[in-house]
């Protein structure tokens, strides 16, 4: 398209101008790039679930949290399934089965509670607990808790981390909106309670009413 | 019961709301007293801190009567306490390192949502203070909750009535932590912006510490107290406070300089009138004149404290004046359980005085009053104390 106004110079200039200026960015970005793919990369220190880019293989959610508590009386009441419910708040009752396996009784938003069957897959005192749904749950997810020692005596860091595969059904719908729902909340929220149940006692509320 | 409700910008209302409960083991009922409008609550009233709800109770600075106590509480109904403005649990990392308001527990979970992402990690919940630091029922009300009543309340004897003791919930530890964070060393000159009740216990203290002290408002009234505390005072009305400050410490500038302002500032320079537009248009920006000035005043190497009350941003932070001259800044919500028991005994012994401040004392139902009167008259209305009965 051609401009007949006497002001068509400059414009057309300032737009060249900006082109000019657009490309060499352009240049400049295909240049870093082209450096950055170089570089050889290095897995680092950072737990794979912080990755940018998702590795292959189901979802994986997890949190760490400091509890100024030691780490066998952390794990004890972890292990003691029954207590799962005083700081998971969707899970309504955990009832354990023979030979490390337990009925998770999940809340469902307006329906009626969904039964989970899992079971222990991994377990070293005071250190790690991992579990898992069994086949033909309404959801497919492992689970891993791990404690160690924090530095400088502040007590027990708990890593928490589920692993699940996008779930398919009507049930399966809920479920993965339950996890899913701001991806990680609903775990870093129970870390949280976990924490000030063990540190305080109790749980923090602002409501004034029980 | 009769509690201040706050409803929307420079709207805040008595209402009868229901009394509260004991809800968790540590918990105690406390039947209030007395309780007083602070500094901080005008910016929840001028609507510059965010988080807040219609219907939510104001109020952190009180004390009062226990009424009730959960299971796990320390203290006996019957007692007197004054309560801190910082709620902690006494147990985490930060309480034992003694950084109450940095408390781990205290901010119930699902809040702690919102200021992780505003400031990358949750700190304590504080009474009546928005959503933000957990919501809490304040103080300015018949009857409060207190959480983790084992940590907080100090018991006071009967003998040291309220207006002697109410302070140490808030603005007395306040002005104190702001002197500390000044770090006095001796021959020091403490350059102390506002003269409002922090500003005024932080002069007090720098004095107790033994800083020669200059003090900088432009209410008379306000800037008078200041003197009889011992300081020197300039009125940032009628003189340039850059060269005033330089010629009074022979070229140096203050080896101090405290924050007492907040993000409210006023004046009409040019950078604070911007930043009080972009306040009023919800830009999420702080007004920070009096910072930027103290940054500027203060010597080559010195320390900045700042008691003073940010939300959020601060544009045109004199971010190179800092780093160049290398000053070192010391700040946050106030430790209140950290100076409690220290500043109580300096009470009693009559080295500190705290009744000075007090122009006003309301019942509870003339609060809205107390609000626009200490928002708008604030030469004469230098602290505001209300009675809910
Ligand atoms: N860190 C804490 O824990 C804590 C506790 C209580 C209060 N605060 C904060 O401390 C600040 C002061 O509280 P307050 O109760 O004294 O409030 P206030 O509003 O009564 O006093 C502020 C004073 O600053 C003066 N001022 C305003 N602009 C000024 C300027 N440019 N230069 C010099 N003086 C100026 C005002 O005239 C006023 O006298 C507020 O931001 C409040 O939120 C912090
Ligand atoms: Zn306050
Ligand atoms: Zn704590």
């Amino acid at each position: 398209m051609r401009h007949h106004t006497p002001y068509a110079g400059p414009a057309l200039a300032a737009t060249l101008a900006t082109g000019l200026a657009v490309v060499g960015l352009a240049t400049l970005g295909q240049r870093r790039a082209r450096q950055r793919d170089l570089v050889a990369r290095h897995p680092d220190d950072a737990p794979a679930r912080d990755r940018r880019a998702a590795p292959p293989g189901p979802r994986r959610t997890g949190h760490a949290v400091t509890i100024n508590r030691p780490r066998a009386e952390l794990y004890a009441f972890w292990r003691d399934f029954r207590n799962l419910p005083k700081f998971m708040t969707a899970v309504e009752k955990v009832t354990p089965g023979t030979s490390g396996r337990a009925t998770w009784t999940i809340a469902a938003p307006g329906g009626s509670p969904v039964d989970l069957e899992t079971e222990v897959t991994e377990e070293r005192d005071g250190e790690l607990i991992a579990w898992r749904t069994l086949p033909g749950s309404a959801v497919e997810a492992r689970g891993r808790v791990r404690f160690r020692d924090a530095t400088g005596g502040r007590g027990t860091v708990v890593d928490a981390e589920v692993a699940y595969d996008p779930p398919g059904g009507e049930i399966g719908r809920w479920v993965a909106k339950l996890f899913q729902r701001e991806p990680g909340i609903q775990g870093r929220r129970e870390l949280k309670r976990f924490k000030m149940l063990m540190e305080t006692g109790e749980i923090a509320t602002s409501d004034n009413h029980k | 019961m009769r509690a201040l409700t706050w409803q929307g910008k420079h709207d805040v209302r008595v209402e009868t709301v229901p009394d509260p409960e004991i809800v968790n083991p540590r918990d105690a009922l406390i039947e209030v007293t007395s309780t007083a409008i602070c500094g901080s609550d005008l910016h929840l009233y001028d609507g510059v801190i965010p988080g807040l709800l219609a219907g939510d109770i104001l109020g952190h600075e009180f004390m009062g009567r226990v009424v009730d106590v959960g299971p796990d509480s320390t203290l006996r109904k019957g007692q007197r306490v004054v309560v801190p403005f910082t709620i902690s649990c006494g147990r985490c990392y930060f309480c034992e390192k003694h950084q109450f308001s940095a408390c781990d527990n205290s901010n119930p979970v699902a809040k702690q949502d919102m200021t992780e992402g505003l400031y990358g990690h949750a700190m304590s919940g504080l009474f009546g203070y928005s959503h933000l630091t957990g919501g809490y029922a304040g103080g300015q009300a018949e009857y409060v909750r207190v959480p983790f009543s084992d940590i907080g309340p100090i018991v006071v004897p009967d003998g040291l009535e309220d207006d002697k003791v109410l302070f140490l919930s808030d603005i007395l530890p306040t002005g104190w932590m702001a002197a500390e964070n000044a770090g006095i060393e001796e021959g020091d000159t403490v350059a102390v912006w506002g003269c409002g009740p922090v500003g005024l216990f932080a002069i007090q203290s720098a004095r107790i510490m033994g800083a020669r002290v200059i003090a900088i408002d432009h209410y008379p009234r306000r800037l008078e107290l200041a003197r009889q505390l011992g300081a020197e005072v300039i009125d940032f009305e009628q003189t340039s406070v850059l060269e005033a400050l330089m010629d009074m410490t022979g070229g140096i500038g203050p080896d101090a300089v405290i924050d007492a302002v907040g993000m409210e500032s006023h004046g009409f320079g040019v950078d604070n009138v911007m930043d009080a537009v972009k306040q009023k248009v919800g830009f999420g920006a702080d007004r920070g004149h009096a910072l930027r000035e103290a940054i500027l005043a203060c010597r080559k190497g010195g320390r900045l404290s700042m008691p003073g009350v940010y939300g959020g941003f601060l544009d045109k932070f004199p971010l190179g004046a800092l780093m160049e001259k290398g000053l070192t800044i010391r700040t946050g919500q106030t430790h209140v359980q950290r100076y409690t028991a220290d500043l109580l005994r300096r009470i009693g012994e009559g080295e500190i005085d705290t009744t000075f401040l007090i122009s006003h004392r309301l019942p509870l139902e003339e609060a809205p009053r107390g609000y626009a009167n200490f928002s708008d008259n604030q030469n004469d209305w230098t602290k505001v104390v209300l009675k809910p009965r």
